[in-house]
């Protein structure tokens, strides 16, 4: 089985969708003849031609608004937005059209479509090439929000969301496009090489959107975590040694309520790690329906470990970025009780 | 203060001061268009539908006209329709204004919560509909109705839409007005100004794309040309030089807002093709047949893969913006009468009584006869119910389409809802 990084695995998924359905559009700035600032389209032009793989001026309410045009017409966007941050120009066709045309037509229009966008800090990108906007597109009813960890999961959650119905906004942690990051950014990073989630089958296959991966098993604690978050996670209860059960969220709409409950049930504790500001990000929501659906199984309260309510700093980043040691004191805290 | 203040400011400097457009008249004015300029029937050349896009700037200034003040068709664009066409489009003309009454009217009963007419720009959705094919796109705005009444849409179900009723294909979940019908090439109106622009470019897009024959139309208001999408839209249009008609309907109004607020008083709407290097065009908006010709033109060029073409109809507001809405509050209550460009029903049915193809007893019988079917279909939609009888049945309808399939949260609320209303 090939081993590839999150940009192999996202390139791959591409060119397996984009050679069954000739229907498959893919543009955006920079992704045709340079193939994209992170290579996730490298070659797709050269093997699919300009009329299916093409660069796009840069105007991102634009290329969202051209892709609405192009579903209506009946052939499939997959689109990239260069960085979430600059996701905001489109934000009124994401919201007012892509999100409701299904239900404003009662499903005469439908948008499926894939907005794939990279996110996260951890980079030193600063305020504009680190952020995560996925709370305010899960708070868009119409839309699904999908976000991968791992190569493996990065390809087949790419091709069920290009064969899924719905419009997906598609957030791809780009600090973990080349290696997993357990926060410690003093020490190397170490390549998806060494971990077996880099292992990606050729061809088709899917992970299905809407279900959550536990990919630590654990009594004692529920973490809920998605994108870098999930390998901080997973360092720091190893590193404190806590029984902890670790939940690759993947999907956060629609989201894997049932694993949540389950595991929530079984640990009585849990502990949300997102990399977005706190207030009003989807940590809450996440804390708000543990609370009311496992609120007699708990037996502290629900912790949250994100970033913090600013706009993402740049020299600061490593006090700003929900690490290792803001995972010690969270994991400490809801354990004490 | 610190030393480190700027210098002061250089003294004798003329003040600058901000430049608020105002309209040239307000309530209370009489409105006296005499300034206006309005180049006569037939002087505006037409170039080849192959010309470059630079050669039609003289075009985004001038106005094409073809009717001229004794109601004949004259100069290079006369589209030379058979009478035939001619009553079609005055028929359909009739209708939307008979409806837009019918529906205004239904309105003030509260028989629905809104409406929006498009009094005195009948011509331009119809003639541009009877200008192109039946499988061509629009990307409508609010207020091109004709576009459906040009395609014989039926009327009974506009009117199920604006009762939100029991036949209303959207369920009761749009703002009535907001039409959609794939079937008819009229896509899902959005309260979004200016979202469906760059969509229209994109559906022209994927036409090129596959390889297809059908061009798009996009729709936008001279209000709504100062959203970023109109922006963009001209871009991609231009970039990837797409088969789409891009109409601007400049009727002077946006709301309360004169053409000015949107940036007319330093450029016609038209003119904006220049800069992106589209075809322009402007035109007289209340002549049925230059409208027609306009639209064959920027047919020809974006089917023959000439590229995009902007056309601005030159109009006017005759009615109020909406059933929201007091005109009388921003404008004087007799400017439409003054507008110098006329109403095109009038136009045209002057044109066809000046070719000996109408008469006034004819037109008495075409008004009646689009007053009966509009009453017979207002009659029957009715009967499937008004909108304050609605919503209260079948309530779990309201979760439904929001995905392919219900998501559990969405089911959740949905049984909670049942429960409260049971």
């Amino acid at each position: 089985m090939p081993t590839m990084n999150m940009i192999q695995a996202l390139n791959d998924a591409h060119k397996v969708m984009m050679r069954r359905d000739e229907d498959i559009v893919v543009f955006g700035e920079d992704i045709g003849f340079f193939g994209g600032v992170f290579r996730v389209t490298e070659g797709l032009q050269k093997e699919f031609g300009k009329q299916r793989v093409f660069d796009a001026p840069i105007s991102e309410g634009g290329i969202v608004a051209t892709a609405v045009g192009m579903a209506a017409y009946g052939i499939k966007p997959l689109i990239e937005i260069q960085f979430a941050d600059y996701i905001y120009p489109g934000y009124d066709q994401i919201v007012s059209e892509v999100a409701k045309m299904r239900y404003r037509t009662a499903g005469e229009w439908t948008m499926p479509m894939v907005i794939r966008t990279p996110y996260g800090g951890g980079i030193f990108g600063g305020q504009t090439h680190s952020q995560s906007p996925e709370s305010l597109f899960t708070h868009i009813a119409g839309l699904k929000v999908v976000v991968p960890s791992t190569p493996y999961d990065a390809k087949g959650l790419l091709i069920a969301a290009v064969e899924d119905p719905d419009p997906i906004i598609f957030f791809e942690p780009k600090r973990i496009y080349n290696g997993p990051f357990e926060g410690h950014h003093d020490r190397p990073v170490t390549p998806w090489a060494k971990h077996p989630a880099s292992e990606v089958p050729e061809g088709h296959y899917t992970v299905p959107l809407g279900k959550a991966a536990v990919v630590r098993e654990g009594n004692e604690l529920t973490v809920l975590a998605y994108g870098t978050m999930v390998h901080v996670a997973l360092a720091a209860v190893n590193e404190q040694g806590i029984d902890a059960e670790v939940i690759d969220l993947r999907s956060l709409v629609p989201l894997d309520i049932e694993t949540i409950e389950k595991s929530v049930e079984k640990t009585g504790r849990c502990l949300i790690a997102q990399e977005a500001p706190r207030t009003s990000g989807f940590a809450a929501e996440l804390s708000a329906l543990v609370q009311e659906r496992c609120f007699y199984h708990l037996e502290a309260p629900v912790e949250r470990v994100t970033g913090w309510d600013t706009p993402y700093p740049h020299a600061y980043e490593w006090a700003y970025f929900p690490g290792p040691k803001r995972m010690k004191t969270a994991l400490e805290k809801v354990m004490a009780d | 203060m610190s030393d480190k203040d700027p210098a002061p400011l250089k003294p004798n400097r003329p003040k600058l001061a901000l430049h608020v457009p105002e309209p040239p008249f307000r309530p209370g004015d009489k409105p006296d268009f005499s300034k206006m300029k309005v180049p006569a029937a037939g002087s505006a050349p037409r170039p080849d539908v192959s010309a470059a896009a630079s050669e039609t700037h003289p075009l985004t200034t001038a106005l094409v006209r073809v009717l001229d003040e004794d109601n004949r068709a004259v100069g290079p664009w006369d589209p030379k329709l058979d009478p035939e066409t001619l009553r079609k489009m005055l028929r359909d003309m009739v209708t939307v204004r008979v409806f837009d009454d019918r529906m205004y009217r239904s309105q003030r009963q509260g028989k629905t919560s809104f409406y929006m007419k498009c009094t005195g720009e009948e011509a331009i959705a119809v003639a541009a509909q009877n200008a192109l094919d039946r499988e061509d796109m629009h990307f409508p705005t609010y207020r091109q109705q004709g576009l459906l009444v040009a395609r014989d849409y039926p009327l009974v179900d506009m009117m199920n839409q604006i009762y939100s009723n029991k036949g209303d294909k959207l369920q009761g979940r749009q703002l009535p007005i907001m039409y959609s019908d794939k079937a008819y090439g009229f896509f899902s109106i959005s309260g979004n100004l200016g979202t469906q622009f760059p969509q229209a470019v994109g559906w022209a897009m994927a036409a090129a794309i596959k390889g297809d024959s059908r061009i798009c139309m996009g729709w936008i208001g001279d209000g709504a040309t100062a959203e970023g999408d109109f922006h963009s839209a001209m871009t991609f249009a231009a970039v990837y030089n797409a088969p789409v008609i891009l109409a601007t309907v400049n009727n002077q109004w946006a709301i309360s807002s004169f053409s000015g607020i949107a940036g007319a008083e330093r450029a016609t709407f038209a003119q904006r093709a220049v800069g992106y290097g589209i075809a322009g065009l402007r035109v007289d908006g209340n002549d049925a047949l230059a409208v027609y010709a306009a639209v064959r033109w920027a047919s020809e060029r974006a089917r023959t893969n000439q590229g995009p073409t902007l056309i601005e109809f030159f109009t006017y507001r005759a009615e109020g913006h909406s059933t929201s809405d007091d005109p009388s509050g921003y404008r004087p209550t007799d400017e439409a009468k003054a507008w110098p460009l006329g109403d095109p029903i009038e136009r045209l049915k002057a044109h066809l009584i000046q070719l000996g193809e109408w008469d006034d007893e004819r037109h008495d019988e075409l008004t009646k006869e689009a007053d009966a079917k509009v009453r017979a279909a207002q009659k029957e939609s009715e009967k499937l119910g008004i909108l304050p009888q609605q919503g209260k049945d079948n309530i779990g309808s309201m979760f439904e389409d929001v995905y392919a399939e219900v998501p559990w949260h969405i089911a959740e609320q949905r049984e909670q809802a049942l429960d409260e209303n049971r």
